[in-house]
């Protein structure tokens, strides 16, 4: 008799020990999938902080998502225009400029509508659009796979949504460039030094055997400059740099009176360069 | 256990040398190149890995092919695998290393590989590809090692070893998983985005790594008198057949998916690859004829696998229908699915890429190493064998 109510005390004892350590364990996985949920929605509301999507919800205006709008237009208009953007901002960044095209680097770059846009091609496309070319340089995704790919986090999402570059860091894998499905990367594949005229002495150099592309000049908007490309287009609005996040900013009015497209969109990589064709 | 590879007939370092000719030319290029950059490379910004990142890739495969012995001797109990286990955990360590160096060859900036390491990022596949390498290296290293010695001192391996044995199991699955998912995981290269290629990579992987076991253990039986055994190599060629048909049915699903859907993306690659790529008046076609030797390499092996006769009679037709399947692999993957991932670039520009001399020789002293290695390791574990047998 002793013996069965002892083990009963014992079963019963580790039962509700059992019990109790199992609820707690449910409660805690509850709670912390609400908290979770909490979170996201919060993320598409208004507390979007480093996460802005800018495309879902409404993101905070006191945060930044730098952006640009390219008139398609403009560059038709003004066929030397193209080619004045391209040399102020390889200048200023210090680009090498190599006679064999294999060694290519480039941050920007003019080329044709169906090159620009392969997923939506046309074969009855207009005559302007089929004669000029347009400027292409790194869409800084709001979700980069170069990014993603980097093994050493030597390229990275700034909080105000510029996709950076270590130089220091990159140890030259060329996964973000694989994983880049726009070709804005490119690579040093020998001594950068002696292909730059003109050295720019605010802008480092890079050495061999690193990526670089397009850093939407972060180190000019730090200043509160404009990138060197939009500086280039002058008054002709051609390049229009800003942040995504303000209702209020030129920027968000261009997108609101035309209706403009992204390269590749259907890869959910939300690009943050948007073209007025 | 070392010194037995301190010893040996003239055939034997006749060999090493030649080797090591193919090793001190990589080096001189691989100086050459380091000092210069990639540049001295076929590699552009638009054809962005070559041969490195393929052979890697490949030999990545040749690695996790060695499970085809460790897991039916181990997990099924399968006899007749004893004696050559060992020889598919060997070509594992030297396919390993083969893949290490062609890593760092591929590296911009090769000082800066600990990067990976000083700043681990899980997102990354690269940096689950390390992990899985270098486990899978360590632990290949660590049971042949422990049970080639065992062996030697005539005791039963020591059952800790047994752990890591069946840890290597899921590990050589992983190596080629994730080296799939180098690839599979990237938005907008149609070619690669697909969700067979890790199946596929395992299928010729399970075909190729054996292929090349069978064919050392009749160039040992032949040279050495290590006599693998009849069953062994009889088991090892129904896997071959198997493996290789599966990876066969996977790129034909690959066909289907991209012709009958008539997506241009799904097609482009697949056609530069075997018909050539027509864009803007012109045809680009410099990888057809290594996709149709590919093929045509596949049919002749496959035939002398299948064949009675040239498979249970002989010997030279049995070595010839493996290396066969070998280098008809070789091609699929070691060439084909790397380079033409390139084509056509995302911005519908067509770069054919050709190796420079530099790079080929870089990449013939790389294979030169890991045979270098593995003629070591198998001069050892031989060695081990006719002790016991003595």
């Amino acid at each position: 008799m002793d013996n069965k109510r002892r083990n009963f005390l014992k079963v019963a004892g580790i039962s509700t020990l059992a019990g109790l350590g199992g609820t707690a364990v449910i409660d805690r996985l509850v709670t912390g999938s609400t908290s979770v949920r909490a979170a996201a929605a919060a993320d598409h509301g208004s507390n979007q902080g480093e996460l802005s999507t800018g495309h879902e919800g409404r993101p905070d205006p006191s945060t930044k998502r730098y952006g640009m709008v390219i008139d398609i237009k403009k560059f038709q208009q003004d066929p030397s225009l193209g080619g004045r953007v391209v040399t102020a901002c390889h200048s200023v960044h210090n680009v090498p400029q190599f006679p064999d095209k294999k060694d290519e680097i480039k941050w920007i770059w003019m080329t044709n509508f169906e090159n620009a846009f392969p997923d939506s091609p046309n074969l009855y496309l207009d005559e302007a659009t089929e004669s000029h070319q347009l400027p292409l340089l790194c869409n800084h995704c709001d979700k980069p796979p170069c990014v993603r790919a980097c093994p050493t986090k030597a390229t990275f999402r700034n909080k105000d949504g510029v996709v950076m570059m270590d130089f220091h860091r990159c140890i030259g894998c060329r996964f973000c460039m694989a994983a880049c499905p726009y070709g804005s990367r490119s690579f040093n594949w020998r001594e950068p030094a002696p292909f730059v005229k003109n050295l720019n002495k605010d802008f480092p150099r890079r050495m061999r055997g690193v990526v670089e592309k397009c850093s939407f000049c972060a180190e000019r908007i730090g200043l509160g400059q404009q990138p060197a490309c939009v500086e280039a287009c002058g008054d002709s609005k051609a390049m229009v740099f800003g942040n995504l996040n303000d209702p209020e900013s030129e920027i968000r009015k261009l997108l609101k009176e035309h209706h403009t497209i992204q390269r590749n969109p259907a890869l959910g990589t939300l690009p943050s360069v948007f073209y007025i064709v | 256990m070392f010194e037995k590879a301190l010893k040996g007939n003239n055939y034997y370092w006749m060999w090493l040398a030649f080797l090591g000719f193919f090793i001190a030319t990589a080096v001189v290029c691989y100086l050459r190149q380091y000092f210069y950059g990639l540049g001295l490379t076929g590699m552009s910004r638009d054809v962005s890995w070559g041969l490195y990142i393929s052979q890697f890739t490949f030999l990545v495969g040749v690695a996790a092919g060695g499970v085809m012995l460790v897991l039916p001797y181990y997990i099924h109990d399968y006899k007749a695998f004893g004696r050559i286990t060992i020889l598919g955990e060997f070509l594992a360590i030297s396919a390993l290393l083969m893949c290490l160096m062609f890593i760092m060859a591929d590296l911009g900036q090769p000082l800066r590989g600990l990067n990976v390491m000083l700043y681990p990022t899980p997102g990354s596949m690269l940096f689950w590809d390390m992990c899985v390498l270098w486990g899978y290296l360590i632990l290949n290293a660590l049971c042949g090692w422990v049970i080639l010695t065992a062996e030697r001192k005539g005791v039963h391996p020591p059952q800790w070893i047994y752990f890591f044995v069946y840890l290597s199991i899921p590990f050589a699955f992983s190596i080629h998983t994730v080296t799939a998912m180098l690839y599979c995981g990237l938005p907008g290269r149609h070619f690669w985005l697909s969700a067979i290629i890790a199946p596929r990579f395992l299928a010729s992987a399970f075909a190729a790594g054996p292929s090349l076991i069978v064919v050392l253990a009749l160039i040992l039986k032949r040279v050495v008198h290590f006599d693998a055994g009849k069953e062994a190599i009889n088991k090892m060629v129904t896997i071959i057949i198997y493996a290789a048909l599966a990876n066969m049915f996977f790129v034909g699903l690959e066909f289907f998916v991209g012709f009958y859907s008539n997506i241009p993306g799904h097609m482009d690659t697949l056609k530069y690859l075997f018909f050539g790529l027509e864009h803007h008046g012109h045809i680009y076609n410099n990888l057809v004829p290594f996709m149709w030797t590919f093929i045509a390499l596949f049919c002749v092996g496959i035939a002398l696998l299948v064949h009675p006769y040239t498979r249970k009679q002989s010997d030279l037709w049995l070595g010839i229908g493996c290396a066969s399947i070998f280098f008809a692999f070789w091609l699929d993957k070691g060439i084909g699915f790397v380079l033409g991932g390139f084509v056509p670039t995302p911005t519908e520009e067509i770069v054919e890429y050709y190796p420079t001399f530099n790079e080929l020789f870089i990449t013939i002293g790389i294979w030169a190493t890991g045979f270098f290695i593995l003629t070591v390791l198998y001069k050892i574990a031989i060695g081990v064998e006719h002790e016991i047998e003595a």
